[in-house]
C-alpha cells in the first residue's frame, strides 16, 4: 500500500476507535458517577440491572430511545434540531487533536496515537471550546420557553466567562515548553513526577481546574441546569434522543477537559518515575489511569460541594480568577526570563 | 488540481452561500448563525493560505466572542419576529448594479497581475508572528490597541447600563 | 496550492455582498453583521497578499483589525441596546432625527 493510502486508513481507524472509546466512556461514566455518588451519600445506587447494575447504561439508552420526541409548537424547528448536533460536534472536535499515548513503531513505521498533530494544538482546543457555547445558546433559544432562554443565556455567559481564565492558565506552560504542540508540552514533563506541570505551575493548575469545572457546568458551577432552580435550564424542552445527545456532549466535554488536564499538568503518558515502562500501549495505560483519577475527583466534587449562586459565580470568574491568572502569567514570564523556571 | 485547491473552492462556495444567507434571511438569528458558518469557513481558508495563527484567532475572536455577543443582544431584545417591509424595487436594483460594478472593477484590477500561489517558503507560525508583533515596529500599535480595548470595555458598560432614575 | 487571485476575487465578492446587506437591510443588528462581513473580506485580502508577498506585516495588521472589530462590536451593540430602550424599535429608518 502506498504511504498515502496507509495514512488515510490509519486516520479512519483512529477516528473510529476514538469515537467508539469516547461513546463507551460516556456510557460507563453515567453508571460510575451514579454509583460513586450513591456510595458517597450512603446509599447503593443502581444495582439491579445486570450484575452489580452494569447494564444500567444500556437500560438508560433503550429507555431514551423509545421515549416520545416532543417539540414545542412555537419552537424554531431548524434550531431545535441543530442545537444538540452543534453541541456534540464541538465536544468531539476538541478531542481530535489530543494524543492518547506516545508514538510507537510497528511494521517498520512510526505511528501516532493522535488523529491530527497540529502545530497550534493548544490554540485549536481553545478555539473549539469557544465554539462549544453555541450548543447551549441555540438550545436555550430554540425552545421558545422562558426557562430555557434564561438557562441558555446563563449557561453561555458562565461558559465564556471562565474560558478566558482557562486559556490564560495555559500560557505559563506554553512559555516553559516553548511550543503550542501538545506532544511538546507532554514531553517537557518527562522525568521524575515533580517535573509535572502540576507541581511546577501550581497556581495555573488550580485555576485550570476551577475554570474547567465551570466550563463543563459541573457542580459547584451547575446553576444553569440547576435542577431545583430553573426546571432543567436550557434543555427543559428536549426529550429522548436529543436530550441524550446533549448529555453526551456534556460528558464528552468533561472527558476532554480531564484528558487535557492530564496532558498539560499531569505529564500525559509519562509515569512519574523514569524507570517504569511507558512505550506505546503501556503509555496509554498510564494516561488512562490519570484520566480516571481526574474524573473521580470531578465526581467527588459533585458529591461534596453545594452550588454557587449565579452572581457569586460570575463575580468569582471575573473578579478573582482573571486577576489571579494574569498575575500568574506575569510571574511565570519573569521566572522564565530569569532562568529559574525551565 | 491539488487537494488544497479543491478544498479552497468548496470553502469559497460555502462562504458565498452563507454570506448570501446573512444578507437575505429575514430572521436575524438565522443571519447570525449563517455568519458564524461564514467565519468558520473563512478560518479554514486562512489555514489553507498557510496562516494557522490567524485561522485560530478568527475562530476565537470572531466566531467565539463577537458572534456570541451578537446572539446575546439578539436574544435579550427577543428579536424573533421578522423586520419591516423590504426596500423598494429601485433601491434594490441600484444596490445590485453597484455591487456588480464593484466586483467587476476590483476583480479586473486584481487579476491583471499574475500572482501564482504565493511564496513557497512562507513561515507564518506563531513564533515569527510574535517576534514581529512585539518588535519595536508594532509595539506602539499594540499598546494603543490595549488602550482602545479598555476604552471599549468601559464605554460598553456605561452605554448599556439602565438609567437608575 | 491556492491561486492567490482567486482568493482576492473571493474577498471582493464577500465585500460586495456585505455592502449589499448594509444598503438593503432594515434591522440595525443585521446591518452591523454585514459590516462585520466587510471587515472579514478585507482580512481575507490581507492574508492573501501576505501569502503572495511572503511578508508577515499584513498578518499582524489582520490581528489588529480583529481586535478593533471586537472593540467596535462591543461598543456598537451597547449603543444599539441603548437606542432600542429609547425608541423600542430596531428599524434603521426610525433613527432619523438628531434629537434624543
Amino acid at each position: 500500500m502506498s504511504p498515502l493510502a496507509q495514512e488515510l486508513l490509519a486516520a479512519v481507524v483512529k477516528c473510529v476507535a476514538i469515537f467508539a472509546m469516547l461513546l463507551t466512556l460516556f456510557a460507563v461514566m453515567t453508571f460510575i458517577e451514579r454509583r460513586i455518588l450513591a456510595f458517597m451519600q450512603f446509599r447503593l445506587g443502581p444495582n439491579r440491572t445486570g450484575p452489580f447494575g452494569v447494564l444500567q447504561p444500556a437500560a438508560d439508552g433503550i429507555k431514551l430511545f423509545f421515549k416520545e420526541e416532543l417539540m414545542p409548537a412555537d419552537a424554531d424547528k431548524w434550531l431545535f434540531f441543530a442545537a444538540p448536533a452543534v453541541a456534540i460536534a464541538a465536544a468531539f472536535m476538541a478531542v481530535a487533536v489530543v494524543p492518547y499515548g506516545p508514538p510507537f513503531t510497528l511494521f517498520g513505521r512510526e505511528w501516532q496515537l493522535q488523529i491530527a498533530d497540529l502545530n497550534v494544538g493548544i490554540l485549536y482546543i481553545f478555539a473549539i471550546t469557544s465554539l462549544g457555547v453555541y450548543g447551549l445558546v441555540l438550545a436555550g433559544w430554540a425552545a421558545n420557553n422562558k426557562y430555557s432562554l434564561l438557562g441558555g443565556l446563563r449557561s453561555s455567559a458562565q461558559m465564556f466567562s471562565y474560558e478566558l481564565s482557562l486559556g490564560l492558565s495555559w500560557v505559563g506552560l506554553i512559555m516553559c515548553a516553548g511550543s503550542f504542540r501538545i506532544n511538546d508540552i507532554v514531553n517537557h514533563q518527562q522525568g521524575m513526577f515533580w517535573h509535572w506541570n502540576m507541581f511546577q505551575h501550581p497556581v495555573a493548575f488550580l485555576v485550570y481546574f476551577v475554570a474547567a469545572t465551570a466550563e463543563v457546568s459541573r457542580i459547584p458551577f451547575d446553576l444553569p441546569e440547576g435542577e431545583s432552580e430553573l426546571v432543567a435550564g436550557f434543555h427543559t424542552e428536549y426529550s429522548s434522543m436529543k436530550f441524550a445527545l446533549i448529555q453526551m456532549a456534556e460528558y464528552v466535554n468533561l472527558i476532554s477537559v480531564a484528558v487535557l488536564a492530564t496532558h498539560l499538568f499531569l505529564g500525559g503518558w509519562h509515569p512519574g518515575i523514569p524507570g517504569l515502562p511507558s512505550v506505546g500501549p503501556l503509555g496509554f495505560v498510564w494516561f488512562v489511569l490519570k484520566v480516571a483519577f481526574l474524573l473521580f475527583v470531578f465526581i467527588w466534587l459533585r458529591g461534596t460541594l453545594p452550588r454557587f449562586r449565579y452572581d457569586q459565580l460570575m463575580d468569582f470568574g471575573w473578579k478573582v480568577l482573571i486577576p489571579v491568572v494574569t498575575l500568574n502569567v506575569l510571574v511565570t514570564g519573569a521566572l522564565v526570563l530569569a532562568g529559574i523556571l525551565r | 488540481m491539488t487537494i488544497d485547491a479543491v478544498l479552497f473552492y468548496v470553502l469559497a462556495v460555502v462562504v458565498i452561500a452563507s454570506a448570501l444567507v446573512v444578507v437575505g434571511q429575514r430572521n436575524p438569528v438565522y443571519s447570525a448563525f449563517a455568519l458564524v458558518v461564514t467565519f468558520c469557513a473563512l478560518s479554514a481558508i486562512y489555514g489553507l493560505l498557510g496562516s494557522p495563527f490567524i485561522a485560530v484567532l478568527q475562530i476565537v475572536v470572531y466566531a467565539g466572542a463577537i458572534m456570541v455577543l451578537f446572539l446575546f443582544v439578539l436574544m435579550l431584545l427577543n428579536v424573533r419576529r421578522e423586520e419591516g417591509p423590504k426596500r423598494g424595487k429601485s433601491m434594490r436594483v441600484a444596490a445590485g448594479v453597484l455591487a456588480l460594478a464593484f466586483v467587476a472593477e476590483v476583480g479586473y484590477v486584481v487579476t491583471i497581475a499574475e500572482r501564482g500561489s504565493g511564496s513557497a517558503t512562507f513561515d507564518a507560525s506563531t513564533k515569527p508572528m510574535a517576534e514581529l508583533l512585539f518588535s519595536p515596529h508594532f509595539a506602539y500599535t499594540f499598546l494603543a490597541t490595549s488602550v482602545l480595548i479598555v476604552a471599549a470595555l468601559v464605554g460598553a458598560v456605561v452605554l448599556a447600563k439602565k438609567d437608575e432614575a | 496550492m491556492i491561486p492567490i487571485n482567486h482568493a482576492l476575487l473571493l474577498s471582493a465578492l464577500l465585500f460586495a455582498i456585505g455592502a449589499l446587506g448594509v444598503f438593503l437591510r432594515r434591522n440595525v443588528i443585521t446591518v452591523f453583521m454585514c459590516v462585520e462581513l466587510m471587515l472579514n473580506a478585507v482580512n481575507l485580502s490581507f492574508v492573501a497578499f501576505s501569502r503572495s508577498l511572503g511578508t508577515l506585516d499584513a498578518q499582524i495588521l489582520v490581528f489588529f483589525v480583529m481586535t478593533v472589530a471586537a472593540a467596535e462590536a462591543a461598543v456598537g451593540l451597547a449603543i444599539i441596546l441603548a437606542l432600542q430602550r429609547h425608541k423600542d424599535t430596531l428599524d434603521v429608518d426610525a433613527f432619523n432625527v438628531m434629537k434624543w
